[in-house]
Order: C-alpha cells, then sequence, then structure tokens
C-alpha cells in the first residue's frame, strides 16, 4: 500500500496476527553495533546500569522532595483538623479554602515527576481523594468540572450540553447507568458516601489519626498543574463555586506555579483570592537538585560508566543554556550511555570491578587487538621495555593478564580521584572569587580537560589559601577531613589520618602565639621622629625587608606544610582521565554527537547544505573555495544563493534569469546562450523555488506582480 | 600666535590613521568590556579594499589587523552577566560546537552569527551580477587560482561581499566576528569619482537598481571598472585614480561622520528606513515562454535523471544503517526527529517497510493540505484500537488511548509523521495532543521536519513530552510530493478542477438558479478590465435578476445565494458603505471556458 494519496493524509498498516514476530530490544541493540560478538553481554550491562541510574535517580528524587512534601503533608493535614474546632478563627478559616501554592521554578519538564510523587504520596498518607488537572484539558469550566469528579469518582462523567440534553437523557435512562450529573452537588453526595462508608464498614484507609469523635474527614486535593496556563476566568468561577460548597465538602487546592507566587494575584481578583487561604512552599532550586545528581551519579567510583570532559560540558551547558531540566540531563546520560554501549566493543569491560576482570579473561582476540590499538594503550606500551614491549604486542594471554591490572588500577585511581576532588572543592569553594569554581562540577571540569595543578586557577587558588587565616583554614581543612570520613581506600585513610595529626597540630599551636608584632613595631616608633623625604624611604624600603626576611611564624609554617601535603594529594591523584591507560573502556567522549541528538540546529544544517553542497554530496565537481557556490551545484543551492542577494522583495524574472545565466554556464554552453531560459531550466527553477518555499526562505507576496517576499537574512 | 590651519589631508593618509588606531586599541591590554567585546576572538578588520586603485594608492591600508583574545577565559555561571558577545563564544565553545577533533563525519557548520543577522541594504543588480560571476565559476577546478587577476578587481559588491565571504569559514568553527568597516567610509571612497560624471537619473533601461544614489552609482562604477579591467587588466588605476580626487571638498565632513557611526547601526536603518521595497519592474511575462501546468512541469522534471544520483543514493544508505539504532531508541523511550536539507519521505518509506512492516503502525503525511488533529486520531481509535463511536473531544479521545494502551502493554504502536511542522500540523493545540501521544510508552514516533523554524512550534513542556533525538539526514532529494499541493506562482493553475465543480453543482441547480449564476459571472466578465471592481452590489444585482424575469422576491434571491456560498461559488464582501457585494471566486480565464461550456450546451 502506498502512502501518497490526494484524498488522504493518514495511512494505517496492521500486520496480520499470525505472522508477526516481532524483534526484541536486544536484536536491535545487536544489528548495526560495532563488534557484534559480544553485544550480548554489553547489551545486558547496558541495561543494568540504567535500570540502577534510573532507580537510583529516582530515590534520589524522592528524598529531594521528601522535606517540601513533607511540610506540604503537614499543611494539609492541619487544613483538615482546623475545620473540627468551633471557635470563632476557625470557623472563619472554615469558610475559606485552603491552597497551597508550590513555587517550583521555570524546569517545566521536571515538574511532571515532582506532582507524580506528591500524589502519590498524598494518596498513601492523607487522603485518598485527590486529583490533579492540567491546564490542557481544561479550556472550559465544564471540562475542569468534569475532569475533577472523573478523576475523584473514578466513573464517566456526562456534561450535559443544552442542545444535546434529550439525547443524553436518553442515554443516561437507558444505557449508561454509572454516569454522574456534572457538578459539585454530586460530588458531595458521592463524598459523603464514601466517607459513611469507610467509616462504617472499612476501616483500611489509613488515616493517620482515628480522630475523637470520628468526624475526620479526609480532604478533596485538587492538584492544578500548571496554575499559569490556566484561564483566569475558568479558575475564579471553579474557585467561586467551589467555596459554595465547603461545607460539606473539605475541598483543599494545590497550585503548581512556574514563575512567581505573584502570578496569583494576577489571575485571581481580591474578591476570589479572599476566598483562599493562601500558604507559600517553595521546591528546591532545579541547581541544587542537579548538584545532588551528579554528586551521586557521576561523582561517584560506584558507576563504572563515566563521562568525559567534553560531554559533561555539553550535557551542563544545554542545562543551564537551555532548560534547567534534570530530567533532560539525565536523557542525556542515557543518551551517552547507549551510544557508548552501542559503538564500543571494548565497553564490556566497563563494569563492576569483579565482573571486569571476569570479562577480561575471556576476551577474544578481536577485542584484544582493538585494545593494542587504543590511544592509551600505545601510550602505556611505549613506556615499557623492548621485551615488554613484544610479549604485549604479540602474547594474548599476557595481555590479558595486563589488562587485569589495568583495570585494577584504573579502578583504583577512580576510587582516590572522587575523594581527593572532594577534598579540594571543600578546600576552594569558600576562597574569594572562586578561582576553582562554586560547585564540584566546576572542578571536575577543570580537573577531567588537564593537569589542575598547571591550571593558573589552581595556582591562584593556592596563593589564596596560603594568606588564609587560621580558623577559615582550620575550618576547611575539618570540611576536608570530614569528607574523607566515610571513603574506605586504603591511601584516602592514610591521607585522612594525616590531615587529623596536622588538624591537631593547629590546635595545639592556640596556647603560644602572643608575642609576634614586636620586631614590626619598634620601626614605626622610629618613625615617629622628623625626618626628611629620603629618611623615610629609607626606612620603609628597611622595613619592607626586613618584614620578608623575617621568619615564619610556626603557624605559617604549619599552614605552608598543609598546603604542601594537599598538593601532592591533588598531584597524586587528581590526574586526567584521559592519562590513564584503558580509560576509553569507561569514558564515553563523543561530545558531537550527544550534542547533535539533544540540541541540534536544523536551520544551520539546511542552510549549510544551501550553501555548501559538497560536505554532503562529495563530488570533485562541487568543490569550490571560499563561500562560493559551485555553479554545477544542485538547482536549490543556486537559487538559494542568488536570492541572498535580494532585498525584501525578489523579482522572479530577473530570479529565473540569474538563475538561468548559472545554469548554462554549468552546462557548458557557449557564452551567446547565456540567459536563455528554455522549458526545462524554467520547470527546474520552478521546483528550486517552490522547494525553498516549502522551507520557509521565501513566501508569495500579493504586493507586486511576479514577486515573492524573502524571510531571512542572514545568508552564507 | 595661533592660527587654525586646515590642511588638506589625502584619503590614504586618513585611512592610515585609522588603521593604526585600531592596532593601537588592539595592542593595548584590552581592558573595557566593549574593547574585548570587539576584539575577541581572531578577527580580521579588512581594512577596505574596494579596488586596486585605492590599495596602490595608499601601499599601506590592506592590511590584515589580527588580534588575539586573552585567553583562558572560561565561563562560569557566576560570571553569567558578563557581556554578550564573550557569552556567545563560550557558549558555542561549551556546547562543543567548535570541538573539531571529535566531529567524527566533518560536518563544517555555519556560524550562527552569519545565519541569524539584520536585513542589509541590496543594491539591485547584485543578483545578476553574482549570477555572472557564479557562472564564470567553471565547474571543475576552483576559480581562485586560475585568474587572479580578473577576480579581485571584478567585485561583485563592494568590500561587504568580500567580508561575508570571509565571514563563512568552511573548516572553522569559531565564531568570526569580523569588524564592520564602517558603511560610510567606504562609500566616500566611491562616491566621489561619480559626483563628478553625472548625478544621473535612473536610466529606463534598467530599471533595476534604484536604491539610492550611492548605491547606484556605486553599481555604474563597477560597471566601468569592470570594462576597464576587461580592457587593460594591467594598468586599470590611472582613469579612477584621478578621479578619485577630484572632489575632495565633501570629505571631511563624511570623514567624521565615518568615524563617529558605527557601520552596523547605520547599514541596519538605512535597510529599515524606506518602507518602500526597490526591485525591478520586470514581470514573467517577458519570458517568451508561456507559463507552464502541472502536467508539463511534472513530465519535464521527470525527463531528466537528477544529477548526483549517485551521490545522493550513496547519502541515503548512510542513513539506512541507522535504522536498527532507531529502532532502539525507539523502544527505549524515545521519539526519533529526522532532519536537513532535501525529502525524507523515501528515507522514512524505506525504514518503514524494512523495519515496522511485521509491527502496528501509522502513517501520517503532515504537508497534507487537509490533514487534521481529527483524522489522525480517529485513524488510531477507530482503525487500529478498533473502537466504534465517537469522541466528544480530541482530548477525550486521547485519554481514551492513553488508557488502551496502558491497559493493554503488549500492544505497540507507531506512529511515522511526516513533515511534523506541516501546515496543518502547527498548531499549538496539535502539538500538544501528539506529544502527549508521544509520551505514552508504547505509542514510538518518528517524525521528520522541513521548514527552518520548525523547532519553535515546541515548548519546552512539549519537548520533554515528545523526548527527541534528533538525527541529522541530509537527502538531497527533492521534496516532489511535499510540494505538489503547493500552489506555486509559477504554475499556471489550469482551473480544471474549478471548471468541473462549477459545471457539477451548476447542473444540478433550477434553470432560474443557473440564470441567475450566469448574470454575476457576465457582469464580473465585462468588468474584469476595472481594477477597481469590487463585486455586484446586491441591491443591483437583484434589479438585474428582476428584470430577467429569474426571481420575485429580495428573499428567493437570498435563498439562492446562500446555495452558492455553501458550495463556495460566490464570495460576498461587505463593502465601506455596509452595503454586500458579491463575487465569484474564480479566475476570469476559467469564467470564461465556463461561459463558452454553457452556451455550448
Amino acid at each position: 500500500m502506498s502512502t501518497s494519496s490526494v484524498s488522504k493524509g493518514c495511512f494505517v498498516f496492521k500486520p496480520s496476527a499470525k505472522k508477526k514476530r516481532t524483534l526484541s530490544l536486544e536484536d536491535h541493540f545487536t544489528q548495526g553495533c560495532e563488534g557484534a560478538k559480544n553485544s550480548e553481554t554489553r547489551f545486558k550491562l547496558c541495561q543494568d546500569l540504567w535500570d540502577k541510574i534510573k532507580a537510583e535517580t529516582e530515590v534520589l528524587q524522592d528524598e529531594l522532595y521528601r522535606k517540601i512534601l513533607d511540610s506540604l503533608l503537614d499543611f494539609t493535614r492541619k487544613c483538615s483538623s482546623t475545620r473540627q474546632h468551633s471557635d470563632w478563627t476557625s470557623q472563619m478559616r472554615a469558610s475559606e479554602i485552603p491552597t497551597a501554592a508550590l513555587v517550583l521554578g521555570v524546569n517545566v519538564p521536571d515538574h511532571d515527576m515532582t506532582f507524580q510523587s506528591l500524589s502519590e504520596l498524598l494518596q498513601q498518607s492523607v487522603s485518598p481523594f485527590v486529583a490533579s488537572v492540567q491546564a490542557k484539558e481544561c479550556g472550559a469550566l465544564k471540562q475542569l468540572m468534569k475532569r475533577v469528579l472523573e478523576r475523584l469518582m473514578d466513573t464517566v462523567v456526562t456534561v450535559e450540553d443544552d442542545d444535546e440534553e434529550e439525547e443524553e437523557a436518553k442515554q443516561t435512562s437507558t444505557q449508561h447507568h454509572g454516569r454522574v450529573h456534572c457538578s459539585l452537588g454530586a460530588l458531595c453526595d458521592w463524598y459523603s458516601c464514601q466517607t459513611k462508608k469507610s467509616s462504617n464498614g472499612t476501616p483500611g484507609k489509613k488515616r493517620s489519626s482515628p480522630g475523637g469523635d470520628g468526624q475526620q474527614q479526609p480532604p478533596v486535593v485538587i492538584i492544578f498543574k500548571d496554575l499559569e496556563a490556566f484561564s483566569p476566568k475558568v479558575l475564579q468561577d471553579f474557585i467561586l463555586i467551589c467555596s459554595r460548597y465547603i461545607e460539606r465538602l473539605p475541598l483543599m487546592f494545590i497550585f503548581g506555579i512556574a514563575t512567581s507566587p505573584s502570578t496569583i494575584q494576577h489571575m485571581l481578583p481580591h474578591s476570589v483570592s479572599s476566598l483562599l487561604c493562601i500558604e507559600l512552599f517553595q521546591s528546591l532550586t532545579c541547581t541544587q537538585h542537579l548538584a545532588t545528581v551528579i554528586d551521586k551519579l557521576i561523582l561517584t567510583h560506584h558507576f563504572p560508566f563515566k563521562l568525559n570532559a567534553k560531554v559533561m560540558q555539553v550535557l551542563i551547558s544545554i542545562f543551564l543554556y537551555h532548560d534547567f531540566s534534570v530530567r533532560n540531563f539525565i536523557k542525556g546520560v542515557q543518551l551517552a550511555l547507549l551510544e557508548h554501549f552501542h559503538s564500543q566493543p571494548l565497553s564490556v569491560l566497563c563494569c563492576e570491578k569483579q565482573e571486569a576482570l571476569r570479562n577480561a579473561t575471556q576476551l577474544g582476540c578481536k577485542d584484544l587487538e582493538r585494545i593494542r590499538t587504543l590511544p592509551s594503550f600505545k601510550r602505556y606500551v611505549e613506556k615499557q621495555e623492548s621485551q615488554e614491549q613484544e610479549s604485549l604486542l604479540r602474547d594474548d594471554a599476557h595481555l590479558k593478564e595486563v589488562c587485569q591490572k589495568l583495570l585494577k588500577d584504573l579502578c583504583k585511581y577512580h576510587k582516590n580521584y572522587y575523594p581527593t576532588l572532594r577534598c579540594l572543592h571543600a578546600l576552594t569553594s569558600s576562597l574569594p572569587r572562586y578561582p576553582l569554581g562554586k560547585q564540584v562540577r566546576e572542578l571536575h571540569l577543570i580537573c577531567m580537560e588537564k593537569n589542575v595543578w598547571e591550571n593558573e586557577e589552581y595556582q591562584m587558588a593556592m596563593k589564596l589559601l596560603k594568606m588564609l587565616a587560621k580558623d577559615e583554614l582550620m575550618a576547611s581543612l575539618q570540611k576536608c577531613a570530614n569528607s574523607l570520613e566515610s571513603v574506605k581506600s586504603k591511601e584516602m585513610k592514610k591521607a585522612r589520618v594525616r590531615l587529623r595529626e596536622l588538624l591537631a597540630k593547629f590546635q595545639q599551636m592556640d596556647a603560644p602565639e602572643a608575642p609576634v608584632e614586636d620586631p614590626v613595631t619598634s620601626p614605626v616608633r622610629d618613625l615617629q621622629k622628623k625626618t626628611d623625604l629620603f629618611q623615610l624611604q629609607k626606612t620603609l624600603l628597611e622595613m619592607n625587608e626586613s618584614r620578608r626576611a623575617k621568619k615564619l611564624s610556626p603557624f605559617e609554617l604549619l599552614r605552608n606544610e598543609v598546603l604542601e601535603f594537599i598538593d601532592s594529594l591533588v598531584k597524586n591523584h587528581l590526574s586526567p582521565p584521559e592519562a590513564q591507560t584503558l580509560y576509553e573502556v569507561c569514558y564515553y567522549s563523543s561530545s558531537a554527537t550527544v550534542r547533535r541528538h539533544l540540541n541540534a540546529t536544523p536551520r544551520m544544517s539546511i542552510q549549510a547544505a544551501l550553501s555548501s553542497p559538497y560536505y554532503y554530496l562529495q563530488n570533485e565537481s562541487l568543490k569550490t573555495e571560499g563561500g562560493s557556490v559551485s555553479s554545477a551545484a544542485p538547482d536549490i543551492c543556486i537559487a538559494y544563493k542568488l536570492h541572498l542577494e535580494c532585498g525584501r522583495l525578489i523579482n522572479l524574472y530577473d530570479w529565473l534569469e540569474a538563475y538561468a545565466t548559472v545554469v548554462t554556464s554549468a552546462e557548458g554552453a557557449d557564452a551567446d546562450g547565456l540567459g536563455q531560459v528554455d522549458e526545462i531550466k524554467h520547470a527546474r527553477f520552478i521546483r528550486a523555488v517552490s522547494e525553498l518555499e516549502f522551507l520557509g526562505f521565501v513566501k508569495s507576496t500579493k504586493q507586486k506582480t511576479d514577486h515573492v517576499a524573502r524571510l531571512t537574512w542572514g545568508g552564507c | 600666535m595661533d592660527v587654525l590651519e586646515v590642511k588638506f589631508i589625502g584619503d590614504g593618509d586618513a585611512l592610515e590613521h585609522i588603521v593604526d588606531k585600531r592596532e593601537g586599541m588592539g595592542g593595548s591590554h584590552c581592558s573595557s568590556a566593549s574593547e574585548c567585546l570587539f576584539f575577541s576572538g581572531w578577527l580580521t578588520v579588512p581594512v577596505y579594499s574596494k579596488n586596486k586603485d585605492v590599495q596602490s594608492h595608499s601601499g599601506a591600508v590592506q592590511k590584515m589587523v589580527r588580534l588575539k583574545s586573552p585567553p583562558g577565559r572560561r565561563d562560569r555561571e557566576q560570571d553569567g552577566d558578563g557581556n554578550g558577545f564573550l557569552g556567545e563564544q563560550n557558549y558555542i565553545q561549551a556546547l562543543g560546537a567548535d570541538s573539531m577533533e571529535d566531529d567524527d563525519d566533518g560536518m563544517s557548520r555555519v556560524a550562527g552569527s552569519s545565519i541569524f543577522t539584520f536585513q542589509k541594504v541590496k543594491r539591485g543588480h547584485s543578483m545578476a551580477q553574482t549570477a555572472s560571476e557564479l557562472a564564470r565559476t567553471p565547474a571543475k577546478t576552483v576559480t581562485f587560482g586560475a585568474a587572479p587577476d580578473i577576480e579581485p578587481s571584478t567585485p561583485t559588491r563592494t568590500g561587504r561581499d568580500q567580508r561575508s565571504e570571509s565571514r563563512t569559514p568552511q573548516r572553522r568553527k569559531k565564531v568570526q566576528f569580523v569588524s564592520t568597516t564602517p558603511h560610510r567610509l567606504r562609500k566616500r571612497i566611491t562616491i566621489p569619482s561619480l559626483r563628478s560624471d553625472s548625478d544621473s537619473e535612473l536610466s529606463p533601461s534598467d530599471s533595476g537598481e534604484e536604491v539610492d544614489e550611492d548605491g547606484e552609482e556605486e553599481e555604474e562604477q563597477v560597471k566601468k571598472e569592470d570594462k576597464e579591467n576587461l580592457k587593460t587588466p594591467r594598468t586599470p588605476q590611472k582613469g579612477l585614480s584621478a578621479a578619485l580626487y577630484k572632489t575632495p571638498a565633501k570629505k571631511s565632513k563624511t570623514t567624521c561622520e565615518a568615524l563617529s557611526q558605527p557601520g552596523m547601526v547605520e547599514e541596519y536603518f538605512e535597510a529599515h528606513g524606506s518602507s518602500k521595497v526597490l526591485t525591478s519592474d520586470r514581470t514573467l511575462e517577458r519570458l517568451h515562454i508561456p507559463k507552464l501546468d502541472r502536467e508539463t512541469l511534472v513530465k519535464l522534471l521527470g525527463g531528466k535523471p537528477s544529477c548526483y544520483a549517485k551521490e545522493i543514493q550513496q547519502l541515503h544508505k548512510k542513513h539506512q544503517k541507522h535504522f536498527s539504532k532507531w529502532m532502539l531508541q525507539l523502544q527505549l523511550g524515545f521519539s526519533v526527529l529526522v532532519y536537513g536539507l532535501g525529502s525524507k519521505k523515501n528515507l522514512l518509506e524505506d525504514f518503514r517497510v524494512s523495519h515496522l512492516s511485521q509491527e502496528i503502525h501509522l502513517v501520517v503525511n503532515g504537508f497534507f493540505p487537509s490533514i487534521t488533529l481529527k483524522s489522525i486520531l480517529n485513524a488510531l481509535t477507530c482503525e487500529v484500537l478498533e473502537h466504534q463511536g465517537s469522541f466528544r473531544t480530541p482530548s477525550d479521545q486521547i485519554q481514551y488511548i492513553a488508557q488502551t494502551l496502558k491497559d493493554s502493554s503488549e500492544l505497540h504502536i507507531y506512529l511515522l509523521i511526516h513533515n511534523i511542522d506541516g501546515l496543518m500540523l502547527r498548531g499549538e493545540k496539535t502539538q500538544s495532543a501528539l506529544g502527549q501521544l508521544a509520551s505514552l510508552p508504547n505509542l514510538h514516533l518518528v517524525a521528520s521536519i522541513d521548514h527552518i523554524n520548525a523547532p519553535l512550534v515546541w515548548d519546552q513542556f512539549q519537548q520533554s513530552q515528545f523526548n527527541w533525538l534528533w538525527w541529522e539526514c541530509v537527502t538531497f532529494q527533492h521534496y516532489t510530493e511535499e510540494t505538489s499541493y503547493e500552489n506555486s506562482l509559477l504554475v499556471q493553475q489550469t482551473g480544471a478542477l474549478a471548471l468541473s465543480s462549477l459545471t457539477h453543482v451548476l447542473r444540478s441547480l433550477t434553470p432560474n438558479a443557473r440564470g441567475i449564476f450566469k448574470m454575476l459571472v457576465k457582469f464580473q466578465l465585462e468588468n474584469k478590465d476595472n481594477p477597481s471592481y469590487t463585486g455586484l452590489s446586491f441591491q443591483d444585482f437583484y434589479q438585474r435578476c428582476r428584470e430577467a424575469f429569474l426571481v420575485n422576491s429580495d428573499l428567493t434571491l437570498r435563498t439562492q445565494l446562500t446555495e452558492f456560498r455553501d458550495h463556495k461559488l460566490i464570495r460576498t464582501r461587505k463593502g465601506v458603505d455596509g452595503v454586500e457585494y458579491l463575487l465569484v471566486a474564480v479566475d476570469a480565464s476559467t469564467l470564461m471556458a465556463f461561459l463558452e461550456n454553457e452556451d455550448g450546451n
């Protein structure tokens, strides 16, 4: 069946059920991936890792939102309990609808997850009656009402349009007994029925307090996921109606707000907002969220899969410059993970240490050959002695052994790298002007790019550290030591012990530290005498000399010692991953792929193809230098190039003529025939123009006969 | 005693001063942000080099000033409020756009700054000139080496063009910011020679160049040069350099102006100054071949196979390799979006046949002019899910689909949309509905986009619903099917369709109604040469119909007209005086044919 037709735009294809045989995910992975031999293992590894990452992020998400959810839950409980009191203030309160305004920030793609977990939690611990609505589904009051009722009562609700009343009535009476009339009154009846049922028969519903008088009623929670998108009219009407029923129905609203709380005031006039009792809740900022995600997923040796500096940079930039969405960041990680296992046959070694060692013993000779061609391994081989080199390149068994050793080294490197990174971050994150960045991820990026100790910023940070006062230094050292607390690696343990020792020394120094200022103060006293300018200069210079030559105080000595220790730690453990042998196994490095799949630039691609077709069509006749286009280029490229020379309107005749000139010359006709338009050229030109129109470069206009309007201004 | 001394300064000296100043600025340490903005990155300042004459006259002019930006300025979020340009550059670096080494297929990009620019003044003749330049470019060889004498001295345009060439670095990715040599200055150099020869009017023969005086004169000069160069390619200097200094009087003023005005601003206002658009008045009538109709067009184009068929085939094969990866990604919950120049219909069709033939799938032609969301949803519910009955709103329908797919997790549906940015699908509602569908775990979406601004249809939320993975698939195939529904300006509308629908509708009407319609048609044809004809007023029409005994009351006529309107035969329009005017919405030639037909019967 063909999929082009002049009368139809939709085509359904259903394969006959019996010969249906669908390929699994794994088959698709195996097809067309590099090194198909061990693809099954790789696929499994990839799946496992992804599942782990997914689970981990979900847990993380829950933890992060726990706090705000807890306060929200408190609020809801409080609201439902105040209704019971009978004093005047709570009576007043009772006539208002309790509303939680939840400010979530602009990272809209993440909101879904938040609301998902929020409504689940609410259902578990506060009230079974939770409904969430989106603005998209509720263009009018009727629809909003319908959605709310549907979600609360879990049945089909009829909306009765005036014109279809009779038909509806017939329907309800005949076939649809389950249907409910769409009004809040119906909801009230249903609610009282429900609560009676549960209080009489089934106490199974978790309700926190059994209640002294047994009248504790679970609230009906309605979540407006995106408040800004609702039409103010609909919202106002809904609130007005709801406030009428507040005595019979313990309603409660949660507003999800992306911008600022003042939207509520913009959307609702005072008469309406006075019916609400609004309390504000601020959610965690997305940068904090990202920081924890990176902390848990990336800055840890638990996940064998790593991103290199450039890929990290791309993902972080997309986050910072485009959407602030943690979800998209994780999507990027997922893509990188998939690509890594799909394209790198050696990724079979990218797993937990024990498994990696096992997999290393089972490497086939093709894989071993691949290891030999890894740049990092070549570097390693060059450093060995000639005999060793020989056996590494020839002897497969030996290579396997070495491979295992190298994998162990890599593992060790990671175990030391991350604690040292955190340690350095703890020291430098509070320095003025943040030479090494505020966030760990920035420091991580610097460290991955090149040797951090050769970095200008690092040296500056060290200088600044050397100027720190004692209490400040001690505080950061303390933080440093704390960050090493839970690390199990042998060397890190040693480092921790050493740090503790140094800290202890600092503390001991406290007592005998009074008479320091003496030598400095005496020349100052000399200055009191009357001197001439020359004399003054001399004494000042002398003073300077003496200060420089002055012996370092014990504190300064100790400070230098500490910093040297830190420096040595950094030099030992923070070398960039590219310097490690076999790093290619774990690190995904094709930032261009990630960028192209996540943050594509379709317009640039189209324009690049138009202005320089040679990149795509590797034909010699298209090769040109400079910005020009060969006259043999495809028609659309020539038409495009010519249209760049025009202003807002383009005369079709001139365009056609110019086009014909170019094409004639390309066909090698003699110069006399230049510009002659024959039918075929005319047809080709028409096609090129209509293609440009389809792409959105020009559009037809009626401003002038036989003209088209140009729609873009850039050009190349 | 101080006497104010007025001294004549030659062009060369003036220009040298400018160059020196620039160098001075660059050489000193860039401290202020604005300077950094101006000079960061490698930048080439092509000091004006319009033609050889000027160059040779003031030897120092042709200098390339190359400056290097202070290195090691990394953009962190805390100094995010730094100046915009540095931000941009670092941003591009940050996104890895400049990382050549891992851009495996060596694709070079066009810098964003060259794509998103303001409108510029374009001189009328430039297209023809570019054409002739392109024509001169032999297909096989690289030109610039071959004809070094001619090329630089026959600039198609002024310095700006050369800049724009240097601005599109083919293999480099870094944004090159090229300082703009003040526009006036450039102009100033060309003007003097011309002031002398004429303050010419527009020559009626080429109505092409009427942008502004300067531009036109510039053009003339270029032409003159052209000629001169053709004649004596070796010694082109004499005449012009003499002309250059004929009228030095105006210079000092313009120099000041030039130095004080930043060029870009000026260019902007120059381009937007007048709303009048200046193009030549030639129309397609001047072509001696008749307008083509659709059929001949197809026939003509079908005759010759596309050039570069081999390369296009290669591209196609290259993209085909990714199909199984697409499947993998689709099943992992991503949606695949293909973009790039060329029709991707064949590619996706290939994908469909090779990988989806065993699956339930739905193909949607987004470019189809009467595709609607409803038809897509109906196809899903009625044909795929085999649901009987209708839905009240699209959102109900989507909910039904979501519920059904949730209940039967075995069921996988693949949705393949050609041109998801198609004219009928662009609407916000449609896209959000499609987004909702795409976010269902067992509905997998493959789509293509073509319009350059297509990504603008999605906001962040929708994008996350779609969960796109972008794939660049440049195919260079013709958009044959996609554009076949379009009404191109250049194609003769045969009106065959309109004619047959006219006859068919008319045949079903009473003789009186036919008479009424014919009367309207005749009146319109009588007035077809009257450009201010807005239609026949209702009262007038009624009068005429009465006279012809076609109707007996106002009401009967109205009923008839309603009928016509329902069949889209006529259009009514309220005039300024509130009177209804009636028009037949078909072009004159078709009407003529229609009348002939009718009379023939």
